[in-house]
């Protein structure tokens, strides 16, 4: 629970920071046209003449972006504003061609919310969010082209996004970082946002400040733009707070400024003085009436919400038994915790994570696959655990079978039933084996009664082999113990 | 066949169905009247031939007995009309040499309803200016002028002048802060503001979004009401525009307006109103009297704020407006070795002086620390000037005034040039209704002493429309006076 701790000449400081992240929204049209929201396409091929900025146009806006920010916001649990403005947020720029973005500032769609992260420790802790306002994005400056030009790609221009900006509730790096990858596995679950950080369509804005440990308030912050990685916005934390730390034990002061974390040195620096901020001059849209939302749209959006990964979780350990750390595995994504549900259902779950958590992730990655492309369907896994509940299979047998199931997609019934891999639990069987592999060592016979006891494992072994790994193993150790000792 | 010009849209209709005279004839004569009143500066962008082609395709239609409300019925189109392949302007450099690739929802509706349009008219810059002097094009002048050339008022000069002058049968026009109402006065037409999202804003290059509104500017009432209806109406593409059913405004004409009553607001016996047009003020009441309408006494109160909350508000929209003319996508570029010098550059010498005033004032009302000051207060300002005509329509149907205070002032006149406000005074009775978002009619009453027309506005509740023209109407049969030359 504790955060980070920077211990400095003149005593230890706590680290304060909060973040804006801007979450692209999937919807197949822009937020204020009917144009494309397709990534990949060719430069400028997906603009309407709305996004252009062309004279006399006006926007309109796309309801299922409304829709998305609200299931956001419930997913945040979040304050829903059933009146909420657009506003102008006017600057200049090549890359926004209306010369203002669309963008909401007093009265934002969603309200004041929290989400909880998972630390490592096992503890958990309440990060607060401010609130969540829908805007539309700029389109792309292309500078590596040419040295003395800069092209324009508009097709960005107007797609949708979230802001959503956190209380300065995170005390250490670790914290973010367990935040970050919380939201993008909520906004995933909701399929409000993708969620890629490196293609841009999640980017994160940083602010830090530090303060001595028992000081009240907070001294001045600098924001740190467009981090676009879990692991670089935890670095810019730490080597910001770090930085602030010592500016202030040299007597020196933080100036407010914007600046820019650099992934390569694994620092930050300034982009621009506080002197030469922009104003915004923010004031309400008035191409667009504002923003009312009744009581039927929300309970509709209510209506199809998803079970989100807390939920998902508390779940799984409650119900299947899972421990806390397995069930928020397989509850980071939204695929995974569907995929095992499928597995578990009707069969041992506790085994069937276990397998997923082991033999299974490992063969996701060695194939380097996604887990909709697995060749073991969810069914399949179940079965196999069932096959070594039920002792048909053992365990070492279970792992061939998972090999073959893993090239061939088959049912573990069939590939055990096709390949005589049923595990030999007749008695009588088990000891002929026994009886013929006592009768061919009689030199390790001897040794073992002698008192060499170490040599049961290799009785075991030799007569897996001659069973050809099919005895149940239980039964073999207990009539070789019988044997080797009664006689 | 310059008799042709003199025809009312209503009745240059009719003569098309009797086959009187052809759609081609008709637009031909226009087509003579552009050319012999060129001088006025009334029209920036010419489109005889395509005009033509299109008389002679409403002429077939004619002759079937098929065609549209308007069908062949010559107009011009403010050059603030987005019209696909033919040049739009706004008169500004900054947009010399434009053509935009869309049509706007209410030229498309015109178009719909068979009208023909001649070109593109003569404006203030971005619709900003009282004279048209503020155009790129230079100022359009008074078809009443007689030995010094006269305004022909603004921001819709051209549309006025050019109905005034028969070059057109009725011309588009929009109104931000009196853009139809006033011109019309000059000029001595008629032309109607309708309330606040009747017609769409699509495809109307804006100045400002929470003001703008297109209307028709024409030779009379009745051809007003024509022309609306098929102007307006809900547009998805506009989502300021009113989910309203638009009704059939001609047929509310020459109804009875017994028992109606009609507003005077005192405070707009404003100090310096020119005394013949408070004299035709009291005439226009009287009629209206005389007709069984009730004259009562209304106040808005708040009327001497309207001017500087229309001056904060409008230009704070426009400075955001018109940031996309920055030379990058369309339109004047000039070039610069930085991106803001581009842009330095390119509207430097795109914009002209009044566009660039109201620009510095709009960013000046929205900037960090001035915000709540000027543009917070003036929103405040503006609720409260919405109420009061909400409080007066509690106690009247109508709202009766004049449409300017003074009749067309000569074009360069020194005072108005020296001092920006003075220009803006104009406005003083017409910016109110523009803040409250209602539907304002100017008509021509009569002439004053020099032989220059004046106009009356009456004002009606939001959407009620027809209740205007009824009134308007029958002002206009007992005022027995006919502005068009």
């Amino acid at each position: 629970m504790t955060g980070m701790i920077i211990k400095g000449k003149s005593g230890d400081w706590e680290v304060i920071c909060g973040l804006e992240i801007h979450c692209q929204i999937i919807s197949k049209s822009k937020m204020f046209s009917g144009a494309s929201t397709h990534y990949g396409s060719d430069a400028n091929e997906n603009v309407s003449f709305v996004d252009a900025g062309m004279p006399g146009m006006l926007p309109t806006l796309n309801e299922q972006c409304v829709r998305q920010a609200v299931k956001t916001g419930l997913g945040l649990n979040a304050q829903i504003n059933k009146y909420s403005e657009f506003a102008r947020k006017n600057y200049f720029y090549a890359d926004l061609p209306q010369g203002y973005q669309i963008s909401q500032f007093k009265y934002p769609i969603v309200g004041e919310g929290y989400v909880e992260i998972d630390l490592e420790d096992g503890s958990s802790k309440k990060i607060g969010i401010e609130r969540l306002h829908i805007e539309q994005d700029a389109g792309k400056s292309i500078h590596d082209i040419s040295p003395t030009k800069t092209f324009i790609d508009l097709n960005r221009a107007g797609v949708g996004l979230m802001e959503i900006v956190t209380k300065p509730d995170f005390r250490s790096p670790e914290e973010a970082g367990a935040f970050l990858r919380k939201l993008r596995s909520i906004v995933r679950y909701l399929g409000t946002c993708d969620g890629n950080m490196d293609e841009g369509s999640m980017r994160c804005d940083v602010n830090v400040s530090v303060r001595k440990v028992g000081e009240e308030g907070y001294r001045t912050r600098n924001e740190m733009k467009n981090v676009n990685s879990v692991k670089f916005v935890m670095q810019a934390i730490e080597y910001e707070a770090r930085r602030h730390v010592e500016t202030y034990e040299n007597g020196g002061m933080i100036e407010q400024e914007t600046r820019l974390f650099d992934p390569l040195k694994g620092e930050t620096r300034v982009m621009r003085k506080k002197e030469f901020a922009h104003d915004y001059r923010y004031f309400p849209e008035p191409d667009l009436l504002p923003l009312v939302l009744d009581d039927a749209f929300i309970e509709e959006v209510k209506s199809e919400m998803v079970e989100l990964p807390d939920a998902k979780r508390r779940r799984f350990v409650a119900e299947l038994g899972l421990t806390p750390y397995d069930a928020s595995v397989l509850c980071e994504a939204r695929e995974t915790a569907e995929w095992f549900e499928k597995a578990a259902k009707g069969h041992d779950a506790k085994k069937v994570a276990n397998w997923m958590m082991g033999d299974f992730f490992a063969m996701l990655n060695e194939k380097k696959i996604s887990i909709e492309e697995s060749p073991i369907t969810p069914e399949n896994l179940g079965k196999l655990v069932d096959l070594i509940t039920s002792n048909v299979i053992n365990g070492k047998t279970a792992k061939d079978v998972f090999a073959i199931m893993a090239e061939s997609g088959e049912s573990p019934d069939k590939i055990v039933e096709e390949r005589g891999l049923k595990q030999v639990t007749d008695s009588g069987e088990i000891e002929k084996i026994i009886d013929a592999v006592i009768a061919a060592n009689p030199d390790n016979v001897a040794a073992y009664r002698a008192g060499k006891v170490a040599l049961a494992g290799w009785f075991v072994g030799q007569v897996m082999k001659e069973s050809k790994g099919k005895a149940n193993p239980g039964m073999v150790n207990q009539l070789l113990k019988t044997k080797l000792d009664g006689k | 066949m310059t008799e042709l010009t003199k025809l009312t849209i209503a009745e240059a209709r009719e003569g098309l169905k009797n086959k009187e005279f052809t759609a081609s004839e008709l637009t031909e004569a226009y087509i003579a009247k552009m050319n012999e009143c060129r001088k006025l500066n009334a029209f920036v962008c010419e489109t005889p031939e395509k005009a033509l082609e299109r008389a002679a395709v409403s002429q077939e239609k004619i002759a079937r007995g098929e065609g549209g409300d308007l069908e062949g019925i010559p107009l011009g189109i403010k050059d603030l009309f987005c019209t696909a392949g033919i040049a739009t302007t706004a008169c500004s450099n900054i947009l010399k040499g434009f053509v935009p690739p869309y049509e706007s929802t209410v030229t498309s509706k015109l178009l719909a309803a068979g009208a023909n349009f001649l070109g593109k008219l003569n404006l203030d810059e971005f619709a900003m200016g009282g004279s048209n002097e503020t155009s790129a094009f230079g100022p359009v002048v008074n078809p009443w002028s007689k030995d010094i050339p006269l305004v022909a008022g603004g921001s819709s000069g051209g549309s006025a002048a050019a109905v005034a002058a028969g070059m057109c049968a009725g011309a588009t026009g929009t109104d931000t802060g009196g853009s139809i109402r006033q011109p019309s006065a000059y000029c001595g037409v008629t032309g109607i503001k309708p309330t606040y999202g009747r017609c769409s804003r699509y495809g109307i290059i804006a100045f400002a979004s929470s003001l703008d509104q297109a209307g028709p500017i024409a030779k009379d009432v009745r051809d007003c009401a024509i022309m609306l209806k098929n102007m307006a109406g809900y547009d998805a593409k506009d989502a300021t525009s009113a989910i309203a059913e638009v009704p059939d405004f001609e047929k509310v004409l020459g109804a009875d307006i017994k028992g109606m009553r009609i507003g005077i607001p005192q405070e707009y016996r404003v100090e310096g109103l020119d005394k013949e047009v408070a004299a035709y003020w009291d005439k226009a009441a009287e009629i209206l009297k005389s007709r069984g309408a009730e004259i009562v006494d209304i106040s808005l109160p708040h009327t001497k704020y309207a001017l500087a909350t229309y001056y904060i508000i409008a230009p704070a929209e426009a400075s955001s407006n018109l940031a996309r003319y920055d030379g990058l996508r369309y339109g004047n570029r000039v070039e610069g070795t930085h991106l803001d010098d581009m842009y330095i550059n390119s509207r430097t010498a795109g914009f002209g002086r009044e566009v660039k005033r109201r620009i510095m004032i709009g960013t000046y009302v929205l900037s960090a620390g001035y915000y709540d000051a000027y543009y917070l207060k003036a929103q405040k300002v503006r609720r409260l000037i919405r109420d009061d005509f909400v409080k007066a329509f509690e106690k009247c149907d109508l709202i009766l005034t004049p449409t300017a205070p003074t009749a067309a002032f000569p074009i360069g006149d020194k005072s108005m040039q020296e001092n920006p406000i003075t220009m803006w005074l104009n406005d003083i009775f017409t910016v109110s209704v523009s803040l409250a978002g209602l539907p304002g009619l100017s008509l021509p009453i009569g002439l004053n002493a020099n032989g220059l027309p004046l106009g009356m506005q009456l004002i009606g509740r939001a959407f009620d429309e027809e209740n205007v023209f009824k009134a308007a109407f029958a002002l206009e049969k007992d005022a027995a006076f006919r502005g068009v030359k």
